[in-house]
């Protein structure tokens, strides 16, 4: 049986395709069998975040409109064989597909596999209801900040009206100098605010841009922090449980790390 | 690490990320209450009449906000009053 999972923000460019490239390669690693599905028709990216914008033949906007079956449509990964994306059509707009026919093609693909990860668009418009018409629950991404906090609200809201109230919190790019000094919100603020349960704090990470230009999710990077949390945040999807990690700590270890050259 | 100590000593005003946190305290209560600004400027119209039967208030510094309140959401009026009308005054007097 399997798990349709979107993930979505409301704030434009927070971290969602980072966030299910990266979630999508964990569950891989761990044996699922795994779909990512970009829904951001027009402005395609998650190709790009695994590599995989050389081999696309066709896309989502294909498949919903019967052109040909999703199995067609589907990019198997490189690296992680049990991952497969199904791309949308970069030429295309939101109103291209619609909810009902990303629910019709869940269904079909939900014998084949255990999680099927759908990238939303920003925005609470048709690209954001299509995409969150099949998902079984919704992951919010956010960022410390007082507008995507606000929108994360406002997501939340939209997503209950649509009777969607499993609902799953990520706080991505903390900066835990800023968050120190009391210059940024933190997870208290942040909880005592959403009130909905969190499962990922990503720090900020100059590894997320390399990996990223490079075409490999940062969690395969083990140096990584931001790929430590990506794999924590993997953990709790699969019902461990696995306490937050104190970036604090650890950068400053790095920084000791650093001035010893070991 | 300058500015925690500089807070310490009440150098330092409040920290930008409590400042961030208290307002949006106070946008998120608007917004999820979905009380569009018009609305919220019938409340006032609506106030204005009835406090001006008994006082004259200055109107433009009048201030009308949602705010929460622990659990409950308030309305809150800030109406600054110039002077109570004196037939009010003598009308109470009437009733005692
Ligand atoms: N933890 C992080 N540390 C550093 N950079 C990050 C982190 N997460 C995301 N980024 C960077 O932020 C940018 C936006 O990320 P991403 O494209 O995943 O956001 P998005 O929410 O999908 O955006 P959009 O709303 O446009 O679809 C990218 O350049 C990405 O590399
Ligand atoms: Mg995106």
């Amino acid at each position: 049986m399997s798990e349709v999972i979107v993930i979505t923000s409301g704030k434009g460019g927070v971290g969602k395709t980072t966030t299910t490239a990266n979630i999508g390669v964990g569950l891989a690693i761990r044996g699922n069998k795994v779909a990512l599905i970009d829904t951001d028709t027009g402005l395609r990216n998650l190709d790009l975040l695994l590599g995989l914008e050389n081999r696309i033949m066709y896309d989502l906007v294909d498949v919903v409109t019967g052109r040909i079956p999703y199995k067609k449509a589907l990019v198997r990964h490189k690296k992680h064989e049990n991952l497969f994306l199904l791309p949308t059509s970069q030429i295309r707009d939101k109103s291209s597909v619609n909810g009902q026919q990303l629910v019709d093609v869940c269904n079909q693909m939900r014998g084949e596999f255990d999680y099927i990860l759908i990238d939303c668009p920003a925005g609470i418009e048709q690209g954001f209801k299509t995409a969150i018409a099949a998902a079984d629950y919704a992951i919010v991404v956010t960022m410390p900040e007082i507008s995507a906090v606000r929108d994360a609200d406002k997501i939340i809201g939209e997503l209950n009206r649509a009777d969607k109230d499993h609902i799953k919190l990520i706080v991505n790019r903390i900066r835990s100098h800023m968050v120190e000094s009391g210059d940024m919100l933190n997870m208290d603020d942040i909880n005592d605010i959403l009130a909905i349960e969190c499962i990922g704090q990503v720090p900020d990470d100059e590894m997320v841009v390399t990996s990223t230009n490079r075409g490999e999710p940062v969690i395969s990077n083990k140096k990584s922090l931001a790929g430590q949390a990506y794999n924590n945040i993997v953990g709790r999807i699969c019902g461990e449980q696995i306490p937050f990690l104190d970036f604090r700590k650890k950068s400053l270890f790095d920084k000791l790390k650093q001035i010893l050259h070991v | 690490m300058l500015k925690a100590v500089m807070r310490l000593f009440g150098h330092d005003d409040k920290p930008s990320g409590r400042i961030a946190k208290d307002r949006l305290r106070v946008v998120l209560i608007h917004d999820r209450a979905n009380i569009s600004p018009e609305v919220i400027n019938h409340i006032k119209d609506d106030i204005i009449k009835v406090i001006s039967n008994y006082m004259d208030i200055n109107q433009h510094e009048m201030e009308i906000s949602l705010s929460d309140d622990e659990n409950s959401v308030a309305l809150l009026a800030n109406i600054p009053v110039k002077r109570i009308k004196p037939q009010v005054m003598s009308s109470r007097n009437m009733h005692r």
